[in-house]
């Protein structure tokens, strides 16, 4: 994925005009008696909180009872902190099937946002692999289904707002990951009715400011963030520093904090989604999605900071 | 996959390695004693590897034709395929060497050893040893606890690679039948190395020594053909 160096005048911009725009301002709603933050989605005002839980390896844990127990106490943690979204896929190995057990240890929680995606080919196959997936997790139906990659995604697209036109899921969209194919995403966007674009955007990692992020406000499409963390690498990469003092400002004590706010931070985002396999991460992760939040100046100074690091 | 070139060996990596090595422990536990069965195999294989039995090739590959088949139900489709959704595919390769080995090694007797003093044979002879002596201590060495090892015929790297000795032993070289070992130490390696494991270069380079013994044996075979030619 490209990286780019430097906060963009355009994205600077584009953010200061965002900041000012009232239907995406940040919303709280009450957590355990502290507000969490959320945002509407755009497409129907219904609102989420602006970090979720992601599934990629961490609940890839297979038959392990022990494994499963511990993301099923992840979720726990999640939902009693006011998580709504989880996300997973077909591609993502037990991850389903993990996350439908830790729904049941957990009695079902309503607040659940089930976010899952269509991943084979051809896509004739679509509809029997989202079934699957449907019975994997245990729901009735899920929140939101996604072309996961864009394989096959005209064939997916099709079969997916049929669903939706009949209610069998309320939300509908496309994935990519690590900058793939934004030319594509961002035709599809033009041309296509979505509810959600799934993208990967950091604080390092911001290439969907230029482009896709815009689009995603102008056309009133949900933005989903993947790979926050880019798989745990820029917490890695952060812990060898000491937060700064400048961070106590947006209400941050930790590094997960710090770059979580920084995408959450940004208008176009309706969501993001850690994934992890440890209770007090999720606490951490979930404490981005309270208090203040940074402004566009703000988030100049969080990338200039971790670009010098 | 479009787009193949931007995708690195880190994004097919679908679980932690602390699962990884969990699988192992767990399989372990739920085949237990079976290990001591499979160390017997190994030691029945490697007595006649150093016997003159005229029907040692038979026996050694229907012994390792039954570990191959065992690792690929047992662990590739019970086990790994929870996990990683291409295990079906590897325990497909895995049934497949079985049955190679089957017709190539029993039905057509082609599995011939050398008696004698031979280097390629003794070199052979050393990966299969490595593979069933030194290959379980690995792990533990590595600062994995005796729960999680890999014992061969029951693990598929240790089980590959005494295949590469066996055949890199053998009087010939067999190259149909050293394809599916030598594919999987590659596909084990790379997802050893992109788990960071310190002994991810261990299968491949048992890999490599026995297809540089194979190749070897191969050159010394055409060469004796083209003598007896002339």
């Amino acid at each position: 994925m490209r990286k780019r160096e430097h906060l963009s005048r355009r994205s600077l911009l584009g953010a200061l005009a965002a900041a000012g725009t009232a239907v995406l301002r940040p919303r709280p709603a009450l957590s355990q008696g502290r507000a969490i933050i959320t945002r509407p989605i755009p497409s129907t005002g219904e609102t989420l909180p602006v970090v979720g839980l992601g599934s990629w390896i961490t609940f890839n844990v297979g038959d392990d009872i022990i494994a499963r127990d511990a993301c099923a106490e992840v979720m726990r943690a999640f939902f009693a902190a006011g998580g709504r979204m989880i996300d997973s896929s077909p591609m993502y190995g037990s991850s389903q099937k993990v996350i439908g057990y830790g729904l049941g240890r957990l009695d079902r929680p309503p607040a659940v946002f089930s976010a899952d995606k269509v991943w084979i080919s051809p896509g004739s196959r679509g509809a029997g692999q989202i079934e699957a997936s449907r019975r994997y997790w245990g729901v009735p139906r899920f929140d939101l289904l996604q072309v996961h990659n864009l394989l096959s995604w005209e064939e997916h697209l099709r079969t997916l707002r049929a669903m939706k036109a009949a209610g069998q899921v309320r939300y509908i969209g496309i994935t990519t990951s690590e900058g793939r194919r934004h030319r594509e995403v961002e035709q599809i966007m033009r041309t296509q009715p979505l509810d959600f674009v799934q993208v990967t955007y950091n604080v390092l990692d911001r290439e969907v400011e230029d482009r896709i992020l815009p689009l995603a406000r102008e056309r009133g499409i949900g933005v989903i963030v993947n790979r926050p963390f880019r798989e745990g690498e820029l917490i890695r990469r952060m812990a060898r520093h000491p937060l700064p003092a400048w961070a106590a400002e947006i209400d941050c004590a930790n590094w997960a904090q710090f770059l979580l706010k920084f995408i959450v931070s940004h208008p176009a985002v309706t969501c993001a989604i850690p994934a992890t396999t440890r209770v007090d991460h999720v606490r951490e992760n979930m404490g981005a999605a309270h208090d203040r939040l940074p402004d566009a100046s703000m988030r100049a100074r969080m990338v200039a900071h971790v670009e010098k690091l | 996959m479009s787009e193949w070139w931007t995708y690195s060996l880190s994004d097919f990596l679908l679980f932690s390695p602390r699962i990884y090595y969990r699988l192992f422990e767990l399989y372990n536990a739920a085949i237990w004693p079976l290990q001591i069965l499979a160390l017997a195999l190994g030691a029945a294989i490697f007595g006649l590897l150093l016997s003159g039995v005229i029907w040692r090739g038979r026996a050694i590959a229907a012994m390792l034709a039954a570990c191959w088949l065992w690792v690929g139900w047992a662990y590739l489709l019970q086990r790994y395929d929870t996990i990683n959704w291409a295990a079906s595919y590897f325990a497909a390769g895995f049934a497949a060497e079985a049955m190679l080995m089957s017709w190539i090694g029993i039905i057509r007797d082609r599995l011939g050893f050398r008696s004698g003093a031979d280097a390629a044979g003794a070199a052979g002879r050393c990966i299969f040893l490595f593979a069933l002596v030194v290959f379980p201590l690995i792990g533990p060495l590595a600062g994995r606890p005796w729960t999680q090892v890999e014992v061969f015929g029951v693990a598929p790297d240790p089980t590959a690679i005494a295949t590469l000795g066996v055949l890199a032993a053998a009087h010939r070289p067999h190259w149909p039948l050293l394809v599916i070992p030598l594919v999987w130490s590659t596909i084990s390696g790379a997802t050893l190395w992109t788990m960071q494991s310190p002994d991810a270069m261990v299968v491949p380079m048992a890999a490599a020594l026995a297809l540089v013994v194979a190749g070897w044996k191969a050159l010394a075979w055409a060469r004796q053909a083209s003598r007896e030619g002339t």
